[in-house]
């Protein structure tokens, strides 16, 4: 649980385009631990996809990353090859995206996935690999008939579940799941959650978790980044940021966010909108919107710190 | 005659929609087949009323929608408007109806023409439907931009869709739907593209619309986390049939439908501490060519008895104002 499976030190990815170079990723330092679900939330332009991408090296052109340095398993991966890196994507780190039929080979049989997933890393026997295989998609919650099915056969959230399955059948130090549920209608959704759940905490998977969805982060973070504006705001356990969040980002977010276990409650409104990304604000990218704002923040940038034990944030709050 | 009190009355809706097939798949099979989209509902939207209508994918909600805006027509049943049923008009007065009900849709930017600068979106059906021309129009469109809170209004007139922000292209549509002073609005998932700090925002926004310019909202969601913070009253669908409906409070708090339960159990809490106890039904929303006989909701319903999957229940009235068709 305390191993370091991945830790990325001030990273920065651009993004040039005519009317100048967009920082996406701006100065992120994270480290991602064994055995935990790590949630990085933020809103759309906050660059948390875009980080996502850049660890697997799938960034789309024009993005490049320019600084910092992704170690994994002891190597920067921004010194890998892009045939290391397609090695380690295939054997060590998993996927599962918003939309899992790119990911998944439409001409091929979701048996022959796993198959082969699994007599590369495992068993090679044929007869053995397709028993281990109709033994994961039980446990995946669907029917081992359906084994020999094509992708396109299976619903949405049936092959979102294919992809956890891929992940486990590979025994992948690292699964990057980007938006995996936004795609599904809710009950599948929940559905989904409970057996990522059930299978995290049986093989204590590693799971960076990248969601605009504050309520899936809640069900299954364990700690939670959020970024704003390509900047991380901040960084606790998930107990300690949803009861005392600390950059007024977070508290308004959290607010915002409807809760349907509430009743009489209203939703907070946070006014403006995230910044240009080309120009961003002087100071704290945050400052425009910002109901605590003094005159330092609009000039200088707070660094990310650890304010409390294991709860960093970056706001000139703390700073004093 | 005193004005009633609904805005919306639909009795009997139905819409289906025949599946495309191949030539030789029609030879081999001879009957034709449908998605039953909507399958026979009834319901009423009041005056000045959010109506909220939620379900997951092919619920039917959209199509609803549709069906009431005559954007389709319907395979049976019928749509009275204002006392009006619809389908007794011509098509040049359905085109005069069409003022008094209006769109808003999920994707801002795919409902905004990209080549039309906003302002002149925004005053558009003004000129179609000869309710003002050039200063008059521009006047109006200003006014309305102000309203919406699209400001710098006479800046962001001159400014294409994609020069703005998600939020400013939403505040656009609801203008451009609001312009004529519509009776109806219906709004197709209208803050699901826009950013979850944005939401609240506009959620607030189309609230105090409907009480400055006297609306009615039919608001369409799979969102039912959302759905809580402006609809009065709400019914949930499932493969095209309504299994709840009354007060949002009532349904909310005192569920009645297994469906209903399990999808308002389903929905992520934003609170780690929140664990959820209902289970999920088993399986997932099967084809609405072939719906389930009996009840729909049978084949997954944890509560399912003998008669669910002989006879469909029927939408009664079991508390005032609280509707449920189950049997159990």
């Amino acid at each position: 649980m305390n191993e370091r499976v991945l830790e990325i030190s001030d990273l920065c990815v651009d993004y040039p385009t005519r009317a100048g170079i967009v920082r996406a990723v701006d100065d992120v330092s994270l480290t991602v631990y064994g055995g935990e679900v790590l949630g990085l939330v933020g809103e759309s332009g906050c660059g948390k996809s875009t980080l996502g991408m850049a660890i697997l090296r799938l960034l789309r052109l024009p993005g490049k990353i320019v600084g910092g340095k992704i170690v994994f398993d002891g190597q920067n991966m921004l010194e890998l090859s892009e045939e290391e890196m397609r090695r380690l994507r295939g054997a060590r780190i998993s996927t599962i995206f918003q939309d899992p039929m790119t990911c998944l080979n439409p001409l091929q049989r979701v048996s022959d996935h796993f198959i082969e997933t699994i007599r590369t890393h495992g068993s090679q026997d044929k007869h053995e690999a397709r028993r281990q295989a109709a033994q994961l998609i039980d446990r995946l919650g669907i029917r081992t008939e359906r084994l020999d099915d094509y992708p396109h056969q299976f619903s949405g959230g049936m092959r979102q579940r294919v992809m956890i399955g891929l992940a486990l059948a590979l025994n992948a130090d690292l699964i990057i799941a980007d938006e995996p549920t936004t795609s599904l209608d809710v009950i599948v959704e929940a559905q989904f959650l409970d057996l990522l759940r059930d299978l995290q905490q049986q093989f204590k998977l590693t799971i960076i978790l990248i969601t605009h969805n504050i309520g899936v982060v809640a069900e299954l973070a364990d700690r939670v980044a959020v970024m704003y504006a390509g900047k991380l705001m901040e960084l606790a356990e998930a107990l300690p940021l949803f009861d005392t969040p600390l950059h007024p980002y977070t508290k308004g977010l959290l607010s915002s966010v409807p809760n349907i276990s509430l009743t009489e409650d209203h939703l907070q409104i946070m006014s403006g909108a995230p910044p240009d990304l080309i120009n961003p604000p002087p100071g704290c990218r945050f400052h425009p919107r910002c109901p605590r704002v003094r005159e330092r923040c609009r000039v200088e940038e707070p660094p990310f710190k650890e304010v409390r034990l294991g709860h960093w944030t970056a706001c000139w709050l703390y700073e004093e | 005659m005193p004005e009633s009190e609904n805005l919306v009355e639909v009795r009997g809706l139905k819409k289906w929609f025949p599946v495309q097939k191949s030539f030789i798949e029609r030879l081999v099979t001879r009957q034709r087949q449908f998605v039953h989209a909507v399958d026979g509902i009834d319901f009423d939207i009041c005056r000045g009323e959010v109506f909220g209508l939620a379900g997951e994918s092919g619920s039917g909600k959209t199509t609803t929608g549709r069906l009431i805006l005559r954007l389709e027509e319907q395979t049976d049943g019928n749509i009275v408007f204002d006392g009006v049923n619809l389908a007794s008009l011509s098509k040049e007065e359905m085109r005069r109806m069409r003022q008094r009900m209006q769109v808003i849709f999920q994707d801002p930017l795919a409902s905004m023409n990209p080549r039309m600068k906003t302002g002149d979106a925004i005053g558009h059906s003004l000129m179609i439907f000869g309710a003002a021309r050039g200063e008059e129009k521009r006047r109006r469109v200003l006014d309305m931009m102000e309203r919406v809170g699209l400001t710098p209004a006479h800046i962001l007139y001159n400014k294409y869709p994609h020069q703005l922000s998600g939020g400013q292209r939403q505040r656009a549509v609801i203008a451009r739907a609001l312009i004529l002073h519509p009776d109806l609005i219906v709004a197709d998932e209208p803050i699901a593209m826009a950013d979850v700090s944005v939401r609240a925002l506009l959620l607030d926004l189309m609230l105090q619309l409907k009480q400055d310019f006297n609306l009615t909202y039919l608001f369409i969601t799979h969102d039912l986390a959302t759905a809580k913070y402006i609809c009065d009253r709400i019914a949930i669908m499932y493969l095209g049939r309504i299994v709840e409906m009354g007060r949002l409070t009532d349904v909310y708090r005192h569920a009645l439908h297994p469906y209903t339960q399990a999808l308002l159990a389903a929905v992520p809490v934003p609170n780690p501490r929140f664990r959820r106890t209902t289970a999920m039904p088993r399986g997932e929303i099967p084809n609405p060519i072939n719906p389930p006989i009996g009840c729909r909701f049978h084949p997954r319903c944890p509560a399912a008895r003998a008669d669910c999957s002989k006879d469909e229940p029927e939408l009664r009235e079991v508390q005032k104002d609280h509707f449920v068709a189950c049997h159990g």
